[in-house]
């Protein structure tokens, strides 16, 4: 399983990439695992604000859909539309293909978050 | 011993010992204060002793056979083709449950996509469900969707809709919260516009309008799409499928549901059930929609075979986060609907829309003729129309009974200030005999 | 022969399937009567297909379908029992088929004794006081009983009351129509024994629950030994107990949800009463309620006065309408030829056979299968195939696997809270016979996972078709053919 070392992880399995004070964030490759064939990407509308743990988006398998939760508080600026047509991207390189692009509107939420060690090892228990 | 329990003594004592129970271990969870001694439910019948029974019960009816029907209002005597009672006999399709083993259901699944696409083509919409209860919970379904979709719970529906489909979208809707409005009738039948134009607001989500409506009368749905959507709402439609043999379809007018009953696409009366809703909208929207869709796609092989899909906007995968309860449909009925599609094809819905359009409008110049029946609605119809009896419609219905004819619905019953409107439906079935005799029996006693 | 063809494919221009009259009235133009703008401006491309062959399409689908009349479908929950054949005979009579809802009173007694009757005997298994048979379906049935429940919070200024206890092995129609009645689901998780977990409910009451919706036996087959005292807390704590009743198959003539203490119960016709179920429907899903709730069921209701059966609007504490007309009649009429062909006596034997049956089954296979509750069941009860797993092999390779040797498959990865489940309901309608060799092709599974897992795996192997491309169909959605037939 592929773990990579500069992101932040959230312990619903997202990854959160810093950008100046912008947030990319996807899936894992555990989550993309564990929900198996992605069919479905179902993203917020851009422009919405979201809290911390606000469901904010579901991705989909055949037989399960699983929410997203906002890993960080914000204003959603950009989804990634190439997932409407291409979900199984998500299930291809997880880490390369982000899902939604997020203003942060507190930078203290990050602190929350896991490193890369502290995922690996979050990952092991589960 | 019973004919449908294959087991007799031996077996049973077999199987008990077989595991180490007796008879007393069957149901040792069910404590004794909640056992019952035994139900009063009667004896057994055996199959002469039931039929006796239902056959004595089953002459109390008075059926459509024996009786000419103008009656209509949302049921309605089309002929049915005999070749669905003989295909739907098959206990391959009715004994079997919904398919969720693809690899031996395919027959189900295949019919319900050709149903699925005939029911697209119909309607002019891009995605159609498998099928719903009936007409009235198929609206009351399309409103939900709506509403959810547009986050808003204002919904105005027309007083023209099937007034049990209004009241069924009104308990559905009572329970979640929606405020339901309803918007008047101008004089020719249909929508007010500028009543409808004085209730929307940019807080409405849905707009329920039907066509033809419950009065007979074809809606302006373009023009209605106009005024919902300026106002980003919703416009739900309910059609009679079969009138859209000939008229231009709702989802070419700016529908973005379009629901209705398909129980005039061969389905018996059946004292009004089991019949079918069927559910049709956009591609866009049909993430959101209830039901269960059936899709293509391919075996391992490479062959051709169809699945149920996009099954995680239903119950039993997204649970209180559904589009819908719905489990168990009307996929029989659904199947009837499209063996009537292809039985009767492309050429023949045609035919049967123009007879029924054709003898609607010749009873109906005959009815204004005898005087005893004035016009109340001045637009256009299809098969079926309402007029303003001069005299008591209770006694007219009575005296028709007696004459072997089913009479038209007073729809005084439900509105009461409609004092004397009669609707009557006409048929392909209806012989210009019929209706001859229909105003010769009413002129000459009246 | 190709078999495996649309019916647009099969269409050909010009042939035809029906024949109807001449018009024998005067023609009038279409575009006058209609005005043009109305008129379709496409024909809807719908098949065009000779009456025999129109035949011959539908027999070619219905050998690619499995029913209950082709074999064993020991499908849990869905109670596929024997749809007799005299039931069929009667709902097909004219008398029955070809009555219009709207006709007058006196001219629909017949219809109206089946349905007066039937409710009467519905009373009586359920040992509720009133019934409806609106509800079109079970899940039907689950939102018009949630509607009554909130409708009696709500006349009993109770507006709090916005919460619904459910438990974690319940249908996934249950949450669904508590939320289609506004209601908050509250989950409540099964205990070690597979049953609720008492002290778990006790913590989660408090005045803001509007009740508790239960099947019991469980999908899990297994029968609530206190459901007397959960009825009693509940009730104490102000709220209402709903019975799901798709799984009453289990318990006629030996209990009822009456005495159990519900106040709301729906049948499931279509399941326990032997009304077919159609590839998917149509069902009927009537409703039972207590005395106290009786105000609240749906319009109309069946009434008698002078030996003349009528329908009674003027309930104003009504719900309302859930549906148009009365209830799914046809279904309710064989119902009511089943419940008279096996009488008091039968219907008991239908639930102690059923039992039976079931318990069989898992006794002969709990040392091949992981059985997760080591108790006795109801009609029902669930495997699961966990240990299958570290042979690579899953609960839905098992369920393929079962198609190759000619059943139609137990319930797959339901209830959720087993793992690799199988959900296995027999009936009582199956012989010793069929159930023996049943019981030899699971073992046989078993030994092949271990043996021969590869075999497991590819299956269906014997079947037309193979497995199916799901996950293509679900990323790629094509719903219908209209693209791709020719006008």
């Amino acid at each position: 399983m592929k773990i990579v070392e500069d992101l932040y992880y959230s312990k619903e399995h997202e990854w959160i990439k810093v950008d100046g004070n912008n947030v990319y964030i996807g899936i894992s490759d555990f989550a993309q695992k564990s929900l198996g064939d992605i069919v479905f990407v179902e993203l917020p509308e851009t422009g919405n604000k979201v809290n911390k743990d606000d469901s904010i988006s579901v991705v989909e398998s055949v037989k399960a859909a699983s929410d997203i939760y906002a890993p960080v508080s914000g204003k959603v600026l950009k989804v990634n539309g190439v997932l409407d047509d291409e979900p199984e991207l998500l299930n291809e390189d997880p880490y390369e293909n982000w899902m939604i692009l997020i203003e942060l509107s507190n930078r203290e939420e990050l602190k929350e978050l896991m490193n890369y060690k502290e995922y690996s090892d979050f990952c092991d228990e589960e | 011993m019973n004919k449908y329990i294959p087991k007799n003594n031996d077996e049973t004592n077999k199987m008990m010992e077989k595991i180490g129970i007796d008879e007393n271990d069957l149901f040792k969870d069910v404590n004794i204060n909640i056992r019952i001694d035994k139900l009063n439910i009667p004896e057994e019948f055996s199959e002469i002793e039931l039929l006796n029974d239902v056959r004595k019960i089953a002459n109390k009816n008075s059926t459509i056979n024996q009786l000419t029907c103008f009656l209509g209002a949302g049921v309605y005597d089309h002929y049915i083709p005999s070749v669905i009672d003989d295909i739907i006999s098959r206990q391959e399709f009715y004994t079997s449950y919904t398919s969720y083993q693809p690899e031996i259901s395919q027959g189900n699944l295949q019919a319900i996509f050709e149903y699925q696409t005939m029911i697209c083509e119909l309607t002019g919409m891009e995605v159609t469900n498998s099928s719903m209860y009936d007409g009235a919970t198929a609206t009351a379904e399309a409103m939900n969707m709506a509403c959810n979709l547009k986050n808003k719970n204002k919904v105005l529906i027309s007083q023209s809709v099937h007034p049990e489909t209004v009241e069924v979208v009104k308990t559905y809707g009572k329970y979640l919260n929606k405020e339901i409005n309803e918007f008047q009738l101008d004089d020719f039948g249909g929508v007010n516009i500028e009543d409808l134009e004085s209730k929307i607001s940019d807080e409405t989500g849905a707009v329920i309008i039907q066509s033809p409506n419950f009065f007979g009368i074809i809606e302006n749905i373009s023009k209605i799409s106009d005024i919902v959507h300026k106002n980003k709402a919703y416009l739900i439609v309910i059609v009679d499928p079969l009138s859209l043999a000939i008229l231009e379809p709702a989802g070419s007018l700016g529908a973005d549901i379009t629901v209705g009953d398909g129980q005039v696409l061969g389905n018996s009366l059946n004292f009004g059930g089991p019949h079918l809703g069927f559910f049709s909208t956009s591609k866009k929207l049909m993430r959101k929609m209830p039901g269960r869709l059936v899709g293509e796609t391919k075996d391992k092989e490479g062959k051709r075979a169809f699945v149920l899909t996009i099954q995680t906007r239903e119950q039993h995968i997204r649970r209180e986060k559904a589009t819908s309860n719905i489990c168990s449909n009307h996929a029989l009925n659904a199947l009837i609907a499209s063996i009537y599609l292809t039985t009767m094809g492309k050429e023949g819905i045609i035919e049967v829309a123009n007879l029924c359009l054709q003898k609607a409008h010749y009873l109906y110049d005959l009815l204004i003729s005898t005087n005893l029946f004035e016009p109340v609605f001045k637009n256009t119809f299809f098969k079926e129309f309402t007029l303003k009896y001069k005299k008591d419609g209770k006694k007219l219905n009575e005296f028709l009974y007696k004459n072997n004819i089913l009479g038209g619905y007073l729809v005084e019953n439900i509105y009461p200030k409609m004092k004397g409107y009669y609707l009557i439906a006409v048929t392909e079935k209806r012989t210009r005999e019929d209706m001859d005799n229909f105003v010769n029996l009413i002129t000459r006693n009246f | 022969m190709k078999k495996d063809r649309l019916i647009f494919e099969i269409s050909k221009k010009g042939h035809k399937g029906y024949s109807l009259p001449k018009c024998d009235v005067p023609l009038k133009s279409i575009d006058k009567l209609l005005g043009k703008d109305n008129l379709r401006k496409n024909p809807a491309k719908l098949p065009e297909v000779s009456e025999n062959n129109v035949v011959r399409h539908y027999v070619n689908l219905s050998n690619k379908n499995y029913g209950v009349d082709s074999g064993f479908y020991p499908l849990g929950s869905c109670t596929m029992k024997y749809n007799p054949k005299i039931n069929e005979y009667i709902a097909r009579l004219d008398e029955f088929t070809n009555v219009h809802p709207y006709q007058s009173g006196s001219t629909v007694q017949g219809c109206l004794e089946i349905m007066s009757k039937t409710e009467k005997y519905l009373k009586d298994l359920s040992g509720m006081d009133e019934i409806s048979l609106q509800p079109a379906a079970g899940a039907h049935g689950e939102l018009t009983g949630l509607m009554i429940m909130k409708q009696y919070h709500i006349l009993n200024k109770q507006l709090n009351r916005n919460k619904v206890i459910i438990p974690d092995s319940a249908h996934g129609t249950n949450p669904a129509s508590a939320s289609m009645v506004g209601f908050e689901v509250i989950e409540l998780k099964t205990n070690k024994r597979g049953a609720l977990d008492i002290e778990e409910l006790k913590a989660l009451l408090d005045d803001s629950i509007a009740g508790l919706m239960l099947t019991n036996p469980s999908t899990l087959g297994i029968f609530e030994e206190n459901i007397v005292e959960i009825s009693d807390i509940i009730h104490n704590a102000g709220g209402l107990l709903y019975y799901d009743g798709a799984n009453m198959n289990a318990i006629m003539g030996i209990t009822n949800p009456g005495m159990m203490g519900f106040d709301i119960v729906h049948f499931n016709l279509h399941k326990t009463f032997s009304t077919p179920h159609g590839g998917g429907g149509p069902g009927s899903g009537p409703i039972g309620v207590k005395k106290h709730l009786e105000k609240f069921l749906p319009v109309p209701i069946i009434k008698n006065d002078n030996n003349q059966y009528y329908l009674d609007y003027k309930r104003d504490k009504s719900i309302g309408k859930v549906k148009s007309f009365y209830g799914n009649f046809s279904l309710i009429l064989r119902a009511y030829c089943y419940i008279r062909t096996m009488g008091r006596e039968g219907l008991k034997e239908v639930s102690k056979s059923a039992v039976l049956n079931a318990n069989y089954i898992m006794n002969r296979l709990k040392d091949y299968y992981h059985i997760p509750y080591n108790r006795s069941c109801m009609h029902e009860f669930v495997l699961s195939a966990k240990n299958q797993k570290k042979y690579g092999v899953s609960a839905f390779d098992i369920a393929k696997r079962l198609l190759d040797y000619g059943y139609h498959p137990p319930t797959m990865y339901f209830p959720l809270i087993v793992e690799e489940a199988l959900m296995i309901e027999p009936t009582e309608t199956e012989s010793k016979d069929t159930i023996d060799h049943f019981i030899e092709v699971m073992i046989k599974i078993a030994n092949e996972c271990k043996e021969n897992p590869e075999i497991v795996k590819s299956a269906p192997n014997n079947t037309y078709y193979k497995r199916l491309d799901e996950v293509g169909a679900a990323r790629k959605p094509i719903l219908n053919c209209c693209e791709y037939i020719s006008s």
